[in-house]
This record gives structure tokens, sequence and C-alpha cells, in this order.
């Protein structure tokens, strides 16, 4: 069988089985239909309940007490809150590159991932908008971001990456929530029409009263292309601004100039990853085996790879720079990630981003889902080590070693972190049972009968 | 009891198009086609223009860049002049990015706003509405309707047309329950 025949044979199998508009619209829309909600969802509900409890109790007392409860010092003034904040910023990126990129490269099997997708980003950019808010110690000064006029007269210092940062990411967020509900308006409009009762009150609210006809779809697909052009552009910035706020200080390790296309392949990496993570998870809970198909997660597994070259290939580059600058306080830097104290971390990193990956060459790995599972996991860690060897180790020893010291972090940093994930999985959980996960209208148009000129002979 | 159009059902996207490149043909201008998903080929069998609304996100975007760039200008040039880590005033190349991100949040509002002006959404009456089979066109039914606000409009032969051409379960609208 010739290559292209195998992929043509892959390509219908986006949408196994039997299936038409109808029952594209009953699986997926019954999903937040459902009377009873399933027993797995309670479990994991409950779980994320008691992380947002400890993550509000951490946040409380750490705006209480201050930020002198984390374990900062100096010279490692940027400690976990920072990681965690470039960390969950990364995550949301796979969800913009597979809404907008790939719906820009014609991606059709994307229909099927990238509500999910956009659901992560939206939460994962929540979470990560809060750790520089906490990290200013001052939380009800916080305001102070924002160009507003005031009594003193003061305004940001633009020149400075911290205040494009802020810009950047409040961008991004308020985009992907555009993105998003766009994308779920004809959605809401299938959920109306089924609905009875209070129900239809309030999808129809949000529905905008959407009744599908083609003089909306016109301006409506024109929106939708455009936002997913304008934030292809903002997504490869905001990762880039984001590593412009370690590029543009003068510390070794941070000064170099390929810090922007390394961060934004790491974190579109790591979003993939969780990506995985929650359609593994999801598809499992739901029965959703034929719309999530194994097809979809060896796509998903294929650009994990990519991504992860390029990261394994920034590290040698890195390394390699180091070396022939001829600078000793560079060299330095980078001999002290791999051999230094935190040589473990620097170690976990090169496992999961550089070694994980390769077994996705081959296709038996991609398509076995319990290591896909692990792997995707593996991928997160890897990532969250990367920014610990970014941040931490690249501050713990800078130029003179009477300025040096070693980093520990306290309860209340793995309290807030793992808080984060009550704060993500309580949202994404809310979605997944009110909201369908899938885009059901673009679902529909991977059907070949969606297409006007399907059954048309061809002469 | 008032009446304000028909509606008839059509089986596939492939019938919709056809359908609609007929009833254009007929002289009908207040119609609209109906589907679950977009259907490609669909604005040209209906004879539509292209949507004006890329000049609506140009204006914005371009707005939220100048926005931008003037901004960050006024404040660090005009209103408070402060000489921070030896920086120029007018340190432009810096200013790239926040002009570049306003730009994007102001088309995105322009893409977006601008999309429901297009619509007129939120619009939570139509007429359309009063047929209770038209919900089906949000999951798989595919629809023409023809409004009785159209110079062509003649109850009788609009449904005896949409017959002719194909459609089914066609329906009058009334906003009598």
């Amino acid at each position: 069988m010739s290559i292209k025949s195998k992929a043509l044979i892959r390509a219908e199998k986006l949408l196994p089985g039997n299936q038409d508009f109808t029952s594209i619209t009953n699986d997926i829309a019954g999903v937040p239909e459902q009377k009873r909600t399933p027993i797995q969802w309670w479990l994991l509900f409950g779980l994320s309940l008691s992380l947002l409890s400890i993550f509000v109790g951490s946040v409380g007392f750490l705006i209480w007490e201050g930020t002198g409860i984390w374990g900062i010092n100096n010279p490692v003034f940027w400690g976990w809150a920072i990681i965690n904040f470039v960390w969950w910023v990364g995550i949301g990126h796979a969800g913009t590159l597979i809404s907008a990129i790939l719906h820009l490269f014609r991606q059709n099997w994307r229909n099927a991932i990238n509500r999910f997708a956009e659901t992560m980003t939206l939460f994962a950019v929540i979470c990560a908008l809060v750790f520089p808010g906490i990290h200013v110690g001052r939380i009800w000064v916080a305001y102070w971001f924002l160009p507003l006029p005031n009594q003193m007269g003061m305004w940001p210092n633009m020149r400075s990456p911290l205040i494009w940062d802020f810009f950047a990411v409040f961008t991004y967020f308020t985009v992907s929530l555009l993105f998003w509900y766009t994308g779920l308006i004809p959605d809401l409009a299938t959920l109306r029409d089924r609905a009875k009762g209070l129900k239809k009150k309030v999808y129809g609210f949000f529905a905008l009263g959407w009744r599908g006809g083609n003089r909306q779809w016109q301006h409506y697909e024109l929106a939708y292309l455009v936002l997913a052009g304008i934030s292809t552009p903002l997504v490869l910035s905001v990762h880039s601004v984001v590593s412009s706020d370690f590029a543009t200080s003068v510390i070794p390790g941070w000064h170099t100039t390929i810090f922007p296309p390394y961060f934004v392949a790491g974190a579109i990496y790591s979003g993939f990853g969780m990506v995985m993570t929650l359609s593994i998870i999801a598809r499992k809970v739901y029965n959703l085996g034929h719309i999530i198909t194994v097809e979809h997660l060896d796509k998903m597994a294929q650009i994990m790879l990519l991504t992860g070259c390029m990261v394994g290939y920034a590290y040698s580059m890195e390394f390699f720079v180091a070396w022939y600058s001829g600078n000793p306080y560079e060299s330095f830097a980078f001999v002290n990630r791999a051999l230094g104290p935190y040589w473990w971390g620097y170690w976990a990193m090169i496992f999961c981003n550089v070694v994980v990956p390769q077994f996705f060459w081959f296709e038996k790995y991609r398509r076995h889902i319990p290591f896909l599972f692990i792997t995707s996991i593996l991928v997160n860690i890897g990532m969250w080590f990367e920014r610990f060897v970014i941040v931490v180790i690249t501050l713990h020893r800078d130029f003179m070693p009477g300025a040096w010291a070693m980093y520990n972090p306290t309860m209340w940093d793995v309290a807030i972190y793992l808080g984060t994930f009550g704060l993500f999985f309580t949202g994404f959980l809310l979605f997944l049972r009110f909201l369908p996960m899938v885009s059901i209208a673009e679902a529909k148009l991977v059907l070949p009968e969606s297409d006007p000129h399907h059954g048309d002979s061809h002469e | 009891m008032s009446k304000y159009g028909v509606i008839a059902k059509f089986d596939n996207p492939q019938s919709l198009v056809h359908a609609a490149e007929q009833v254009r043909n007929e002289g009908f201008t207040k119609f609209d086609c109906h589907s679950p998903f977009p259907i490609h080929g669909m604005d040209e069998a209906m004879g539509l223009k292209r949507s004006k609304l890329g000049y609506v996100i140009g204006a914005m975007g371009l707005t939220g860049a100048l926005f931008g760039f003037g901004l960050q200008t006024w404040i660090h040039s005009i209103e408070y002049p402060m000489n921070i880590s030896g920086k120029p005033y007018f340190a432009y190349p810096a200013y790239a990015i926040i002009t570049f991100e306003l730009m994007v949040l102001f088309s995105a509002f322009g893409a977006v706003f601008g999309m429901m002006f297009f619509n007129r959404i939120p619009r939570f009456h139509h007429p359309v509405f009063y047929s209770e089979k038209f919900s089906d066109v949000s999951s798989d039914a595919f629809y023409v309707s023809i409004e009785f606000d159209d110079p062509k409009y003649n109850e009788n032969n609009v449904i005896d047309f949409l017959k002719n051409i194909g459609g089914t379960e066609i329906e009058v609208l009334t906003d009598e329950s």
C-alpha cells in the first residue's frame, strides 16, 4: 500500500463508524444534557474543590502575611511563583495553536479537540495570571500595572519587559476568551434548541439568537478566520514576551537571543502534553472514543515529537553558545546547570523533554493509550523542571560567589502550586458538565456529507 | 395572527445550495439558507457580496496600534518624562510590543463585535423561531426561509415555488401558537 493511500484511509478514520449529522449532535450535546452526572465526575470535582480550598486558604495567608512565607531569598527572588506562571501560560499555548494555527492550515482533524484545548487555554491563563498578581506582594495595588491617571502622576514604565508581559498576557486572555465564545455560539444554539425550561433560557441568552442562516455564517466565518489569523502571531508573541522577562536581563544563562523561539516551542510541547492528558481522561469518562480517536492522539504525539526535538536542539545550542562565547560566567552558568547542586533538576528535564518524546518516532507508541497518558504527564513534569532550571539554577549562582545561595521552597509554595490545579480542574470540570466539549458544528464539517459536492459525479 | 414568511426543508447541503441558486434566480432578495454548519460555496449560490467585516477589523487594528504607540509616547515623552536606567524617553523600539498587543486586542474586539453588528445579534425574536421543526436546523436540518417583506412575496406562489424546487415540510410562519 502506498503512503498516500494509507494517509487517505487515515483521514477517513477521523470519524469512524456510521456517523451522520444527527448522531454527532446527539453524542456531543448528550454529555451536557445528561440527567445523572457520572460518579467519576463527582469524584474528580470533589478532589478539585478540595484543592481549590487549599488555593484560597494559602493565597489568603500569603496576602495576609506577605511573600516572606515563600522560599524566595536573595539572590533567588523569583521562585516557584514565576516557574508556575511560565508553566501555566505555556500550557495554554497549545489551545491557541490547535484552534488558530491548525485552522489556518486547514487541518480538519483539529475539529475534534479544539474546543477542549481552547477551554484548557482559558483556565490555564487564569492560573498563570494568579502568580504575577500575588507575587507583587501588595496585591491591593496591583492595579498600578495599568496605565491609569492617578494622584501621584505615576505611569508604568513602558520600556520594561515586565509591563510588556502584563499587556501580552491580558491581551492573550481576552482574545482567547473571545475566540472561545465565538466558536461556542452555534453550539449554544444547538443546546438551546434541544433544552427546555430554564436551561433553554440560559443557553438561549448566550446563543444570542443564532439561527444558522448563511447571512450569519458569512460574517461569522470571516470573524472566525480573522481571529485565527490574529491569534497566531499573538500566541507566538506572548511566550516571546514572557521569555524577554528573562532575556533582557544581564544574568548569565538568561541573556540569550535563543529564548523566544525556545520558549514558544517548549510552550507548545507542554500544552500538547496537557491536551493529551485531558482528552484521554475525557474520552474515557464520556465514551467519546469515536469522536476523539486514536488518530487524533497519534497526530498530537507527532507534534510533541517535533516540539520536543526543538527544545532538545535549544538545550544543546545553549551549551554550544555558552562554550563558543568564551565568556566564563556564561560557561559556568551552564556547567552549573548540569553538574551543580541542582543537577537532578537539569537531568529530569533532559529525560522528560528530550528522551521521552523519542518513543514517538514509532507508531506503536503513538497509538498506545496508557503509554501516551504516562508520557503526557512526564512531558509536563519535564517542562516544569525546565522553568525550574531557568529560574532557580540560573539565579542561585550568578557572578560573585559571595552572593550565591541555595533555594528551598516552603510548604506554601507547594500549597499554592497544588491549589492552582484545583482552580484549573474546577473550571474545566464545570465546562465538561455544562458545555459541549467538542465543537458540534465543526465536527460535522469532517463528514464527507457536509461538502456540497458530495455525491457529484467527476466527469 | 400575522404571517411572516415561509420555510421549506431540504435534504442535504447539496440540495440546499441548488435551492439557494434557484431562489436567487427567481429574484427573491429577503431569503436565507439555514444549516447546522457553514456550507462551502453558499455565498456564491445566494449571490452574497463579500463580507465588509474585514474593513471594520482593519480599522480597529489600526486604531489599536496608533493608540498603543501614542499612549507610550505620550507617557514617556510628554506627560512624565522620567529617566529610568538611562533609557531614552522616546524609546520607540521598546514600544513595539505593546503597540502590537493593542493592535491585536482591538482587532479581536472588532472581529467579534463587528460580526455581531453585521449579523444583528443579539436578537432573541425572529419569525423563524415560530416554527417548531425549525429548531432541527442546529442539528441536522437544512432550511430555506423567504420573508414576507420580500418585494416578490406572495404566499401561494412562494409555497408552490418552494415545492417545485424540491422543498418539503413547507410551513407558513405565524405568531399564532
